[in-house]
């Protein structure tokens, strides 16, 4: 099941309400993104701690509804 | 629990394990292959685990770094994180570093 852009990015705001969030549909399929998102939350945190802030907002989703999310974090 | 063993043993047995879909002369998805070609790049000696041939291991090895997704590569047992981070790291020049300080390369 694709999820969709607007889907994404709504949970990722729901967990990191200051991000900027950026979507790329790689392969315009609904399936294949690549994100860049910026958060002050991700301040002072190492990689895999911000990736997992990620993650953790998609509710599980990752690694099943949605397939291939590249994420590029930043704090800000 | 039998799977977290299984997976402490293989990093502990191996200095370099890349826990990845299919194999580094034949990997089965496109993350798996980039970081496997990073370490092929930098002639990192690394044991592939594919994770396809072992269901368990393929949910155990997510539980074990709480992150949801494959491949994961472990250095000196040390979870260092998945396509994304492994490649903006060989990008900036911090994964071969980090090989150099591992004394691995």
């Amino acid at each position: 099941m694709p999820l969709p852009v607007d889907e994404i990015t709504k949970l990722i705001k729901k967990s990191l309400p200051d991000a900027t969030i950026e979507i790329k549909d790689l392969m315009g399929d609904n399936n294949h993104y690549a994100a860049t998102i910026k958060s002050s939350q991700f301040n002072n945190l190492s990689k895999i701690e911000q990736h997992k802030l990620v993650y953790k907002s998609l509710e599980g989703k990752m690694g099943n509804e949605l397939h291939a999310l590249s994420i590029t974090t930043e704090g800000k | 629990m039998e799977y977290k063993i299984k997976i402490e043993n293989i990093i502990s047995e191996n200095d370099v394990c890349l826990f990845m879909k299919g194999t580094p002369d034949s990997p089965q998805c496109g993350f798996s292959m980039a970081v496997s070609n990073a370490l092929k790049h930098l002639n990192v000696n690394f044991k592939g685990i594919n994770v396809l041939d072992d269901e368990n291991l393929r949910q155990g090895i997510k539980e074990f770094s709480d992150w949801p997704t494959i491949p994961q590569l472990y250095v000196k047992k040390e979870f260092i994180g998945g396509c994304d981070i492994v490649k903006e790291m060989f990008e900036k020049g911090e994964l071969k570093k980090l090989f150099e300080d591992k004394k691995i390369i």
